[in-house]
């Protein structure tokens, strides 16, 4: 190696170092604290113990508030998939005037229609319809968010699969709903499955939406929930906040795992997936 | 031809125009949804942020339109500026300049590097980006805080804390670490349809590594790089993640647009001029979002 090269594959390591660290460091905590007696929030060497766990388990907010978090991930990931994919099949296979126009409308619209911007408006509609402190609100208004940039992904894997599929299904007398269900849909479940993964971990990330719909603490989904854990002292309780944050992130570092284990990343016009 | 055989399809037995209205039906639980609970709301912010609206009190019950007062009242007040000119600042740094350019070095030097250097470094970045905003928060107070905090240890620096002393600086670290991911995915995607035989020839005919990066690489990807600015510029922009960190203390120094819009509606309770700031927000929104879509079709 001529002394350039050695300088620049020690540049390389430098580089790596630093951004291993850089990347690393905050995320030690996460892993430390949960197994530490009584943690602080530096990052020390854990004792190993599981008590923390066991206090968590009998708060009584904590591990109801992660089943929460399941029912609202899971009811809006339903109703999303289920009318994105209605919606994306009569998009790709009906010729609607200004199809496309009306595409990239409701998707320019849901990137520019944030929580942040409408949290005002959102928290007076589900006022006015009676729908704060209900999961259906908040499932309806994450629903609605999350419906434009589905049925772009969705109509895109249904474009690209052959029509003669759905013909042959139609010589055999099927009906629309039959063609959708039994050719249509099993044709495209990469498309499902990114979608649906992707309502989940967006649900179950989300904080502001349950933040500014809900009032009452049990029906509160881990979002909200793990900034409550407080002592008797009223400062924050480290070791549930610590071990209810591991696992409230293990679904989400597995789903993510799921994906990109079995369908790889895709691109879809910068999409979060 | 593909179209005729399409509304064919979906016809089924129905001969004629049964394929319009079925095809209309599908996609009206869909439509309807995104606009109770999307377009309606935006709408919504246009008529309350011509209003005097509060959470409680006279206003709340009847509620005057007061026009274009409440736009008038943001653009003078200095509250609002200082928040917009935070968010312009947290922006340009830590997404235009901040996660571009490590997104562009991240995936320029691990394009070459060994195996386990790259998976190693994708995963950590990756979890960054992945990992729910609440639990990252915490991880940041943990890391940057007075007591105990990981960087004091790290730095020799006991006490101090930084998200007191430098809350806009660690502001824009902290979302560095959090969205690097979604810029180094796109570049390294991006790198890979720059031809290798245009930066062999660059090297043949004697061009430093830095010169083929400057002639060849940047050129070739300029669509992306400003498709990925313009993004993570939106994402950005409307991150509530701040909040969860520090509420906009101290004394507001650390309250961004969407923190602020928060303060002034819930606990702030004044909804009409909330609703006015959040308008401009969506106009910004939009400019942002429209630009966007230009260099799509542009490049389409």
């Amino acid at each position: 190696m001529s002394p350039v090269q050695v300088v620049r594959r020690i540049g390389f390591y430098v580089f790596v170092a630093l951004v291993t660290a850089f990347f690393a460091l905050p995320m030690l905590w996460l892993v430390t604290a949960p197994f530490t007696r009584n943690p602080t929030l530096s990052v020390s060497w854990p004792d190993f113990t599981l008590g923390n766990f066991k206090h968590l388990t009998d708060d009584p907010n904590a591990l109801p508030s992660l089943y929460n978090s399941a029912v609202l991930s899971l009811w809006t990931m339903l109703i999303t998939v289920a009318a994105a994919a209605l919606a994306a099949y009569a998009l790709s296979r009906v010729r609607v005037p200004g199809r496309d126009g009306i595409l990239y409308l409701l998707l320019l619209l849901s990137s520019v229609i944030t929580g942040t911007s409408a949290m005002v408006p959102i928290f007076q509609l589900m006022f006015k319809l009676h729908l704060l402190d209900k999961d259906i609100g908040v499932i309806l208004v994450m629903t609605g968010g999350l419906l434009p940039a589905a049925i772009f992904i969705l109509k895109d894997f249904m474009d690209t699969m052959p029509k003669s599929y759905e013909e042959s299904a139609r010589v055999f007398g099927a009906n629309s709903f039959q063609v959708l269900g039994h050719v249509v849909l099993p044709n495209v479940r990469p498309g499902l499955a990114t979608i649906a993964v992707w309502a989940m971990v967006n649900v179950w990330g989300n904080f502001l939406m349950p933040f500014l719909l809900y009032r009452t603490p049990e029906k509160q989904p881990a979002a909200v929930t793990l900034n409550n854990f407080y002592t008797e002292g009223g400062q924050p309780n480290l070791a549930l906040i610590s071990t209810f944050s591991l696992l409230y992130s293990i679904p989400v570092v597995i789903m993510f795992l799921f994906v990109s284990r079995r369908y790889g990343f895709r691109f879809h016009g910068g999409i979060k997936a | 031809m593909a179209h005729q055989t399409a509304q064919r399809s979906l016809a089924g037995d129905v001969p004629g125009g049964g394929d319009r209205r079925q095809g209309l039906a599908f996609v009206v639980p869909a439509l309807l949804l995104v606009t109770v609970f999307l377009i309606l709301p935006a709408l919504w912010t246009l008529y309350l942020g011509l209003t005097d609206y509060r959470l409680t009190g006279v206003q709340a019950a009847h509620p005057k339109v007061v026009g274009t007062a409440n736009y008038t009242h943001a653009l003078g007040d200095k509250d609002f500026r200082d928040a917009l000119g935070r968010t312009l600042l947290f922006v340009l740094g830590s997404a235009i300049i901040g996660q571009n350019v490590l997104g562009f070095l991240l995936a320029w030097t691990l394009r070459s590097a060994r195996r386990w250097a790259r998976a190693l470094v994708e995963t950590l970045v990756l979890l960054a980006w992945i990992l729910p905003g609440v639990v990252v928060a915490w991880l940041w107070i943990a890391f940057l805080k007075d007591q105990g905090g990981t960087l004091n240890a790290i730095l020799h620096t006991p006490g101090r804390d930084w998200w007191f002393d430098h809350p806009m600086g660690s502001l824009i670290v902290f979302n560095v670490w959090r969205g690097t991911a979604f810029s180094m995915m796109l570049f390294t995607a991006a790198l890979s349809s720059v031809p290798p035989s245009q930066l062999e020839s660059a090297r043949l005919a004697g061009a430093s590594g830095w010169q083929q990066l400057r002639d060849v690489v940047l050129p070739g990807i300029r669509g992306h790089i400003l498709t990925n600015t313009l993004l993570i510029s939106l994402w950005t922009f409307n991150d509530f993640t701040p909040y969860l960190i520090t509420k906009g203390e101290p004394h507001g120094a650390s309250a961004v647009l969407p923190v602020y819009i928060y303060l002034t509606a819930l606990p702030g309770e004044r909804l009409g001029f909330a609703s006015a700031i959040s308008l401009i927000m969506l106009v910004i929104n939009l400019l942002l979002a429209l630009a966007y879509i230009r260099i799509l079709r542009r490049r389409a």
